[in-house]
Order: structure tokens, then C-alpha cells, then sequence
């Protein structure tokens, strides 16, 4: 895209600004000059939403460090000082501990729209990896940032994620004790585990969502209608069905960050354990290597992985399946074999898989915050399968059913 | 020559391309080296390896029927005097267990019987349950009404599921594989109990 040619008409700062630093053009290029088609509905605000939650966990976390203590000795203490006796330090751990599950709600929400629309389609196969990883990356960050409280749900949790490694053939044992450095899940433990939710994994989330935007950039927006805004150019080479990011999209993005604000600060003031499902009642007992809760469950964002892991009844398979419920999702481009990407023009198959996968993710959330018991188990292991299903049937439906012509122009009501 | 311009003919490109290999291979090699400290980092420490020492437990109070429970190396241990009717049960379960006779299970040479254990009465186990690690509960009366009406005594752990007789040994049906794992253990005397020392072969 070409930088705007005034930039000689400017004088003053601006002029010798960008004569070192090509912020004028940045703007230029990759906002104003970025066009993203008119169509986008209320799906498209997740995107900025995730992008919004996550400065707002790191704002937030920086603060938190400067309360925290991680050692095994320090830290349940230090959480209840922040939440006691620091001025705010209420608000700041609520809004981080509610960013967590925002967090994933937002990408959960993301991630079912590129879903609906085929965003994971060619070409934007990259830009579906790179979200997956960051996926992964954020799940990890979740994991060792629900640890650091170090109450016992956060022990016994780490107890049964680090163990999952132990699974491993051959190398698990060590493994397992080279994750924990020592002989169980401790202060050693914790203490890395601190380091890599405060720095590590949050640079690479960072770098993640650049390269994520990055790759945007580069093949432009998927819509509702799934088809390609760069086929049908204008005569200022821009695509007819595209409208400037900045403004346009930008203004849109403010009003979906006021509405979300509202939830996000109804459940900090409101809620902030939600009832026990962003933050779990038995983490607010310290941490004891001598008691496990009597009910192991991981918090609700990851409960559908723990009930497949869960209707298995060979703790080896049971690891590979939760690991291949995550894998199969990086797969997704190729699976789907539809002439058309949007679920506007797709059949009745490809809906109803859809409809039934939603149902199956959901269920499977729900029962992995149950005991397992019989019944719970069956009822694990139908979703399981239903969510297998509809990945690996999917090269048969979406290519049998029959499709509607997709539009060439993009279908937008005003 | 050194005056003279450099055309492509004059270039070695076999050579550059060799020591192009070669210097990024060093370099490779010398990325590996360095790596070596930073993950043996994560190993556990001296501190944590002289803390994982033998633990000597007094077991002259424990009644038959109890159990108490121990630390070490962070992992809870479980010392059960059986009684001589829990002992004399072991033999009747056979055929509802996974793997009655430890044959895919982790226990010392020593505890790798029907008993699993080094004296009849005495049974040591990491409490850590093989599944994922839960803590298995203790349900020693026999045929709990929480367990049915054929259940021998043993422990049932409440993360997952998973049920064990009196001797750790995993039942069918349950989503851990293997039995409860016996830590290396001896007996100093008859009262005392040392954790993390075998029988027989000296030092774990």
C-alpha cells in the first residue's frame, strides 16, 4: 500500500517526526489504507475484545507482581494481603482473576466465528495456526496463573496437569521431575511457573498476536458471505466491498469494548467467583500436599478437555485423546473440503455438524465439572465422540451436501 | 590481484558454501552447549535432593485396621496395618483386579506379591493415586454401603474414580491402569519404618 504523498505539505513536529519514525505512514498503510469488508456483524468485535483483555491482563499483572510472593511459604498469604490490605488490590486481582475467563470467553467466541464463516478457509490457513497456537500459549498462561495462589484447587490442579506429562512414555517420570524440580509439585515449582506466566509465555503471546495480525494483514478479512472483497477491486485499486479500518471498524470496535465493559465490570463488582466458576471454592484454602478437594476440577474453560480425558478408562490414551481433541483443531483448513466457506451457503449437514459440535463442546464443559460417575461418564463419552465425529467426517459431509451459490458481491443491509 | 575487481568466476561458491555449512554448524553445536546449564536448572536442586532424605516413621502405635499418613519428597505416603482378616481377603479379589500380580505396576522387587508388602500386616504406599494423582480414600470397612455390598475394603479415589484393595492393587473398571506405587522401604525394627531406603540393597 502506498504511504500517502503529503507528507511534504507537513511542517513542524510532524514533519520531523516522520522523517525518523514513519508514523504517518504506519497509519496510513495499516489502518487508514487497511480495508476490511462492510459486511462484518457482531461476530467481528472478539477479535479486538481478545486484543483488549489481554492489555488488560498485563496492566493488571504488573501490579499483582508487585504484591505477590512466589514461594510456597508466601504466596496464598500475599494473595489475601492484596486482596486485604493493598488499597484496590481487591479490584486489581478481580479484574485479573475475571480478565482470565474473559479471556477465554472472548476467544472461545472468536474462534466459533471463524468457525461459521470458514475464516480458516484458504488463504488464511496460517492466520487459523497462528490463532491455534496462541490458543495453546493462552491455555498455558491460564494453567500457571491459576497455580500461583497457591490455594489447594491450584495445587491438586498442577498435581494432574504436570502428571499428564508423566503419561509420556519412556521420558514421563523424568520428565515429570524435571517440570516440578523436586519430588513433587513445589516451591521450585511455583517459582518458575511464575516466571514463565509473568514473562515468558506473555512475550509470546505478544509475539503470537503480532504475527496473527500480521498474517490479517496480509490475506485481509474473511466475512459473513466467505467470499474474497480482493476480487472485485475499485478503480482506486481498493476492493469495492471494503470500507477504511480506521475509522470505520475502529469506532465499531469502541462501542463493542463499552458493552463488553459492562459485563466484564457487572462480574468483577457482582460476581468475581461466579459462583465458584472462575474462581473455585476449595482455592481458598491454602495449598495441602496431604488433602486432596474432594472434587478435582479444573477451571471451566478447560472442562471439556478434562471430561474426554476423563471418559477414557487408560490414563495414557486418555492424555493422547485430550491432546488430539486440541490437534484435529489445526487440521481444520484441510478438513473442510465445502466449495463455499460461510455457513450462509453450506447444507444442511455441514449446520447440523456444527449445531451438534456446539452441543457436544458445551455438554462436555458441563460434565467435566461433575464427579464422574457412571452416567457422567457414558454421557462424556457420546460428546467425545460427537466432537471427533464432526472434524473427521467432515471431508465426507462437507463434500456430498449440496451448497448455495455464494454471492459474488457481499450481501449488506444498512 | 587485490586490486583487481572480483568477478563471479573468481568466486568459490563450493567454498563459500562449505564454510558457510561449517560456521553454522559450530554455531549450532555451540547453541546446544550453552543450552545445557539453563535446563539442567530446572533439575531438582541440591537443597531439594538432600531434603528427599530417608524418613524414619514409628510405627509401634498404629492398631490394626489405621492408617496414618506420612510426607516425603513432597508425596504423602500411606501406612495401613491390615488386619488379619483384610490380610486373609487378598486372595479372593484376583479376579476382579487389572493387574493382580504387579506385573505393570511399580512397586520394589521386594513388594511385588500378593501382599505387596515386605510383612503381611504392614502395607506402605505412595498415596498419589496412578491416574492423576489424587489422594485415593480410605474405605476399609468391608462392603461400605457406599461401595456395594461385594466390596472387600481398600480405598476409592474421589477425583476419578478409581478403586484399589487393601494391598494398593487397582480394580477393574477404574481409569488408572496401574497398582498404587510401594516407595522403597525397611524395617529398622519391629516399631520403626524407614521410607526411602530398601530392604535389601542398601540406599534408594
Amino acid at each position: 500500500m502506498a504511504a500517502s504523498s503529503d507528507h511534504a505539505g507537513k511542517t513542524g513536529f510532524r514533519a520531523w517526526l516522520n522523517k525518523r519514525l514513519p508514523v504517518d505512514e504506519f497509519v496510513d498503510s495499516q489502518l487508514i489504507g487497511y480495508f476490511a469488508p462492510k459486511n462484518f456483524n457482531i461476530w467481528y468485535f472478539f477479535g479486538s475484545l481478545a486484543l483488549l483483555v489481554f492489555v488488560i491482563q498485563i496492566l493488571t499483572g504488573i501490579f499483582l507482581t508487585m504484591h505477590y510472593k512466589p514461594s510456597e511459604a508466601a504466596a496464598f498469604d500475599s494473595v489475601e494481603y492484596i486482596m486485604r490490605e493493598v488499597e484496590w488490590g481487591w479490584l486489581i486481582r478481580y479484574m485479573h482473576s475475571t480478565g482470565a475467563s474473559f479471556f477465554f470467553i472472548v476467544v472461545y467466541l472468536h474462534m466459533f466465528r471463524a468457525m461459521i464463516y470458514g475464516s480458516y478457509r484458504a488463504p488464511r490457513e496460517l492466520l487459523w495456526i497462528l490463532g491455534m497456537l496462541l490458543y495453546l500459549a493462552l491455555m498455558a498462561e491460564a494453567f500457571m496463573g491459576y497455580v500461583l495462589p497457591w490455594g489447594n484447587m491450584s495445587y491438586w490442579g498442577a498435581q494432574v496437569i504436570v502428571n499428564l506429562f508423566g503419561t509420556i512414555p519412556v521420558i514421563g517420570p523424568g520428565l515429570v521431575e524435571w517440570i516440578r524440580g523436586d519430588y513433587g509439585i513445589a516451591d521450585s515449582t511455583l517459582n518458575r511457573f511464575f516466571a514463565l506466566h509473568v514473562i515468558a509465555v506473555p512475550f509470546a503471546i505478544a509475539f503470537l498476536v503480532l504475527m496473527h495480525l500480521v498474517a490479517l494483514r496480509q490475506t485481509g478479512s474473511n466475512n459473513p458471505d466467505g467470499i474474497e472483497i480482493k476480487e472485485k477491486l475499485g478503480a482506486n485499486g481498493k476492493p469495492i466491498d471494503g470500507i477504511p479500518f480506521h475509522p470505520y471498524y475502529t469506532v465499531k470496535d469502541i462501542v463493542g469494548v463499552g458493552v463488553f465493559l459492562i459485563f466484564f465490570c457487572g462480574v468483577i463488582f457482582f460476581a468475581p467467583t461466579f459462583g465458584g466458576l472462575f474462581l473455585e471454592k476449595p482455592n481458598f484454602e491454602p495449598a495441602n500436599e496431604l488433602s486432596t478437594p474432594q472434587h478435582i476440577a479444573p477451571v471451566w474453560y478447560f472442562t471439556a478437555f478434562y471430561a474426554m480425558l476423563r471418559a477414557v478408562p487408560d490414563q495414557q490414551l486418555g492424555a493422547l485423546l485430550m491432546l488430539l481433541a486440541i490437534v484435529v483443531l489445526f487440521f481444520l483448513p484441510w478438513l473442510d473440503r465445502s466449495p463455499v466457506k460461510s455457513i450462509r451457503y453450506k447444507g444442511w449437514l455441514s449446520k447440523t455438524a456444527l449445531a451438534l459440535f456446539v452441543v457436544a463442546f458445551v455438554m462436555l464443559s458441563y460434565l467435566g465439572l461433575q464427579p464422574a460417575n457412571d452416567l457422567y461418564v457414558i454421557l462424556a463419552r457420546v460428546f467425545t465422540a460427537i466432537y471427533f465425529a464432526f472434524f473427521l467426517l467432515m471431508p465426507w459431509y462437507t463434500r456430498i451436501e449440496k451448497c448455495k451459490p455464494a454471492p459474488e458481491r457481499v450481501t449488506y443491509h444498512a | 590481484m587485490s586490486d583487481e575487481k572480483v568477478t563471479a568466476d573468481d568466486v568459490d561458491v563450493n567454498r563459500r558454501k562449505f564454510l558457510t555449512v561449517a560456521t553454522a554448524a559450530t554455531g549450532a553445536v555451540g547453541v546446544g552447549f550453552t543450552l545445557v546449564p539453563f535446563i539442567s536448572s530446572w533439575k531438582p536442586s541440591e537443597r531439594a535432593r538432600a531434603l528427599g532424605a530417608p524418613l524414619e516413621i514409628d510405627i509401634s502405635k498404629l492398631e490394626p485396621g489405621q492408617m496414618i499418613t506420612q510426607s516425603w519428597r513432597k508425596q504423602p505416603i500411606y501406612v495401613v496395618r491390615r488386619t488379619p482378616e483384610s490380610v486373609a481377603k487378598l486372595g479372593g479379589v484376583t479376579a476382579s483386579l487389572k493387574d493382580p500380580n504387579s506385573e505393570a505396576s511399580d512397586q520394589p522387587a521386594y513388594a511385588k506379591n500378593e501382599m505387596r508388602s515386605l510383612k503381611p500386616e504392614i502395607l506402605v504406599l505412595y498415596a498419589a493415586c496412578t491416574h492423576l494423582g489424587c489422594l485415593p480414600k480410605q474405605y476399609f470397612t468391608v462392603a461400605d454401603p457406599t461401595m456395594g455390598a461385594d466390596w472387600p475394603g481398600g480405598f476409592f479415589c474421589p477425583c476419578h474414580g478409581s478403586r484399589f484393595d487393601l494391598a494398593g492393587r487397582v480394580f477393574n473398571g477404574s481409569p488408572a491402569s496401574a497398582n498404587l506405587r510401594v516407595p522403597p522401604h525397611k524395617f529398622e525394627s519391629d516399631s520403626l519404618l524407614v521410607i526411602g531406603v530398601d530392604a535389601v540393597q542398601g540406599a534408594a
